[in-house]
C-alpha cells in the first residue's frame, strides 16, 4: 500500500530483527540452514559497526577498486535526448568492471573475519563470479563459482577469467540452466560444507541477512553520489535509474537518497521480448508476491506456484525473483519499476557506445534505455543519474552474435 | 477424522515396541498414474506413513536426486491440485495410513494457503512438512492447517541450537524429523552413533516422536536409525529407484516394495 510522502520521509528503512522489509525478506529456508544464518547475521550486525572492519573495507575499496568512482556528464547524449541533463556513475571503472566487487570485497572481509578459508558464489553473467574469484585470489581464500551451463556457454570470457583467477567453475546442468539454478547448487554446497565455507551471494536476493549486508556493501554508490551532485551541479538528483535484476546496484544506488523524497527512483527491469510475452524476466512489473531462494518477494511463477523460465538479453537481469527491499519499496510507493526490451536495450548499448565513448554492459544498457525515454520529459535544469553498473567488454561477443558477425 | 492419524500410528507403534517406516516418493513422478498404486504397494511393503513430494521446480534443499524427481513429475503434468487428488484416490482404498505432504511454500502460496488446507482436509492429508517455512515465518497457512487438524511437521538439524528446538518443540506436531547429516537429501554419510547421541539430547526439548531422515540407503541404516530414533525416513534410495524405470513405470510398486520390505524385516528384527 503506498504511503504519503511524510510517512516516506520518516521511514528509517532497516528491516525487522527476522530480516522483514514490510511482508517481505524474512528467511524462508530449510532448518539445516539456519544455524548458518544466524551466525552470519550476528557476525554481521557486530562487524558492520566495527571500526577496524570498517577501515579495512573502505581502504580496500580506495586502494583494489579504485574509489571513488566518477560522476560523468554525458553532455553530447543530453543534447541529443534533448531534456534533462544525464549523468554517469561510473561503476564500469571500477576493477573487474562492474559494482559487483564492492560487495565481494565486503563478504570476503567477513569470511576472513569469520575464519571461513573457502568461499563459493552463484553467478549468472560472471561478473559477480570473476569479482567473488578476485577477493578471493587477494585473500588467499579457496573459491568455488557456481554458473547455469547455458551461462557458461554465452559468457565464455568471464568464464576463462575465474579460471585465471585460481577459482574452480561448476556449470550447473539442473532447471533452466541459469542463475536460479546456479543459486540453489551453491545453497546445496553451502548446506553441505558450513563448517569452513562463506557463501558470497551476488545480489541482494536470498535469506536474511543477506539483502540488508549486500545492501549496505554496495551503499557505497549513492553515498559518493550525494557529495558528487552537491559538487558537481549543486544538489540532489531530480532522478536516479538503475537497471534491476536482483537489485544490487539499484538499492547500493537508491538506499542512501530514500529518505529524500524529492529524488525520484526509477528500477528497470529486463522486459525482454516485451511485458505482455512470456518471455521476460520483470517480476516488478508483473509478478507476483511469493517464496524464492529464501525470502518473501515478487516473483515470476505459473498458476501453480512452478518458478518460470525467464528471458532476458542480458545473463545478468535473468533471474525470475527480485531482491525483497525492491518489494517492499514498490509496495509502499517509494520507488517507480519500470521495463526495457531487449531490442531498447540493444538501440541503448549501440547509441551510447557510439555517443558517449563507453560500451556498457547489457544489464547497464537497459538503464540507459530507460534513462533516455525519462531525461526526454525532463527539462534541460534538471538532472538524472544512471548507475553505469558495468563495462561491456564481456557482452560484445553477444552482440556480434546477434547481429550476424562472427569474431573468430 | 484426519487429524488423530499419525498420533494413532504413533501410539499403536509404540504399543507394539516397533518403530515407523515411512518412504518418501514425490508425487507424479515420472507419470500421475504410477502414484497411487506406489503409495499402496508401498504400505502392503510395510510403510507406516508415507511422505508424498508436492513437486516444485526450485527444490533448493533437496538434492540433485530428489530436483530431478520433481522435474520429471512436473514434467508430466502433476500438479499442487493432481496431488490432492491423489490423496483422495488412496483414501478410497486405504483409511488408516497418514499421508504428509511435503514440499516448498510457492506452490502454496500459488493456490491460496487457505484454499490448499481445505483441498488437504477434504482430500484426506494428515500432515504437512514445508522445507522452507521454519516456525519463525509462520503465517496464515499455520492458523489454516491448525483449525482444520493437519499436523504441522517441522525439521531439526544437527546444528539446530537448543533454544531453537524448544522453539521447533512447541511448534510440531505428530512427529518431528531429524536431519541426520549436514546437506541435502540424498547425502551420503551416516554416522548412527552420533545420531543415536542427538536423539537423546533431543528428547530433553521435543515430546512428539522423533523419526529420521537424510542418508538412509540400506536396511541396515533403516535398522540401525530406529534402534534410538521413532522412525525411519527413506527418500532418495527410492527415488532413484524411480528413475531408473522411467522408461517401465508399471514395474515401480514393486521396485519399491523390494527396497522397503527388508528394510521394515530388519526394523521389526530390532523390536
Amino acid at each position: 500500500m503506498a504511503l504519503t510522502e511524510h510517512e516516506l520521509r520518516s521511514l528509517d528503512y532497516e528491516p525487522d530483527a527476522g530480516g522483514h522489509f514490510g511482508d517481505y525478506g524474512g528467511r524462508y529456508v530449510s532448518e539445516t540452514l539456519m544455524a548458518a544464518l544466524s551466525e552470519l547475521d550476528q557476525n554481521y550486525q557486530k562487524l558492520k559497526n566495527d571500526p577496524d572492519f570498517q577501515r579495512e573495507f573502505d581502504a580496500d575499496l580506495a586502494s583494489f577498486v579504485g574509489r571513488p568512482s566518477p560522476l560523468y556528464h554525458a553532455e553530447r547524449w543530453s543534447k541529443a535526448v534533448g531534456g534533462a541533463q544525464i549523468y554517469f556513475k561510473r561503476e564500469d571503472l571500477n576493477h573487474t568492471g562492474a559494482h559487483k566487487v564492492n560487495n565481494t570485497i565486503g563478504q570476503a572481509l567477513l569470511a576472513k573475519y569469520s575464519g571461513k578459508p573457502r568461499v563459493i558464489a552463484e553467478t549468472g553473467a560472471g561478473q559477480h563470479g570473476v569479482a567473488t574469484a578476485t577477493v578471493a585470489a587477494r585473500l588467499g581464500l579457496e573459491c568455488v563459482v557456481y554458473m547455469g551451463a547455458d551461462d557458461v556457454e554465452r559468457q565464455s570470457p568471464n568464464v576463462y577469467r575465474m579460471k585465471l583467477l585460481g577459482a574452480k567453475v561448476v556449470p550447473v546442468e539442473s532447471g533452466s540452466r541459469t542463475l536460479k539454478d546456479a543459486l540453489n547448487e551453491a545453497m546445496r554446497d553451502w548446506v553441505t560444507n558450513v563448517d569452513d565455507t562463506f557463501y558470497i551471494i551476488g545480489t541482494v536476493a536470498g535469506p536474511a541477512p543477506y539483502p540488508q549486508l549486500v545492501r549496505d556493501f554496495n551503499a557505497v554508490v549513492g553515498r559518493e553520489l550525494k557529495w558528487q551532485s552537491k559538487e558537481l551541479f549543486g544538489k540532489y538528483p531530480d532522478a536516479l535509474v538503475a537497471c534491476v535484476g536482483g537489485g544490487s546496484n539499484a538499492i547500493g544506488m537508491f538506499y542512501p537518497f530514500l529518505k529524500d523524497t524529492e529524488v525520484a527512483v526509477y528500477g528497470v527491469e529486463a522486459a525482454g521480448r516485451g511485458l505482455s510475452t512470456n518471455e521476460h524476466a520483470a517480476p516488478l512489473c508483473s509478478g507476483r508476491p511469493g517464496v524464492l531462494h529464501g525470502a518473501k518477494t515478487y516473483l515470476m511463477d505459473n498458476s501453480d506456484g512452478q518458478i518460470a523460465h525467464t528471458h532476458s538479453v542480458s545473463a545478468g537481469l535473468d533471474y525470475p525473483g527480485v531482491g525483497p527491499e525492491h518489494a517492499y519499496l514498490k509496495d509502499i510507493g517509494r520507488a517507480n519499476y519500470v521495463g526495457a526490451t531487449d531490442d531498447e536495450a540493444l538501440a541503448a548499448f549501440h547509441e551510447v557506445s557510439k555517443v558517449e565513448g563507453i560500451i556498457p554492459a547489457l544489464e547497464t544498457a537497459h538503464a540507459l534505455a530507460y534513462t533516455k525515454k525519462l531525461a526526454a520529459t525532463m527539462r534541460p535544469d534538471q538532472t538524472v543519474v544512471c548507475n553505469m553498473s558495468g563495462r561491456g567488454d564481456k557482452d560484445i561477443f553477444t552482440v556480434a552474435k546477434m547481429e550476424g558477425i562472427s569474431l573468430t | 477424522m484426519s487429524s488423530n492419524r499419525i498420533q494413532q500410528r504413533m501410539d499403536a507403534l509404540k504399543a507394539s515396541g516397533r518403530k515407523a517406516l515411512i518412504p518418501y516418493i514425490v508425487a507424479g513422478d515420472p507419470t500421475p498414474s504410477v502414484t497411487v498404486p506406489a503409495m499402496h504397494a508401498m504400505v502392503e511393503a510395510g510403510a507406516d506413513i508415507i511422505e508424498l513430494g508436492m513437486p516444485f521446480s526450485d527444490p533448493f534443499a533437496d538434492g540433485p536426486v530428489n530436483q530431478r524427481g520433481a522435474e520429471r513429475a512436473i514434467a508430466g503434468g502433476m500438479t499442487l491440485r493432481g496431488v490432492l487428488d491423489a490423496v483422495s484416490e488412496f483414501r478410497q482404498k486405504d483409511q488408516d495410513t497418514p499421508v504428509v505432504l511435503m514440499g516448498y511454500l510457492n506452490p502454496l502460496i500459488a493456490m491460496g494457503e487457505v484454499a490448499f488446507c481445505d483441498g488437504c482436509q477434504a482430500s484426506g492429508v494428515d500432515g504437512l512438512l514445508i522445507v522452507d517455512m521454519p516456525p519463525e515465518e509462520e503465517g496464515s497457512l499455520v492458523q489454516a492447517a491448525k483449525a482444520r487438524g493437519l499436523d504441522l511437521i517441522y525439521l531439526a538439524a544437527p546444528t539446530t541450537t537448543d533454544a531453537r528446538l524448544a522453539t521447533i518443540g512447541q511448534a510440531t506436531s505428530g512427529y518431528l524429523y531429524y536431519v541426520s547429516l549436514k546437506g541435502i537429501t540424498g547425502s551420503s554419510k551416516l554416522d548412527t552413533t552420533e545420531v543415536s547421541k542427538r536423539i537423546e539430547h533431543m528428547r530433553q526439548h521435543i515430546s512428539v516422536p522423533i523419526c529420521v531422515g537424510f542418508g538412509i540407503r540400506t536396511a541396515e541404516d533403516a535398522a540401525a536409525i530406529a534402534s534410538t530414533a521413532d522412525g525411519s525416513i527413506v527418500g532418495t534410495v527410492l527415488v532413484s529407484q524411480v528413475e531408473a524405470l522411467v522408461n517401465d513405470p508399471t514395474k515401480i510398486p514393486e521396485a519399491l516394495q523390494s527396497i522397503l520390505k527388508p528394510m521394515r524385516d530388519a526394523m521389526d528384527a530390532n523390536a
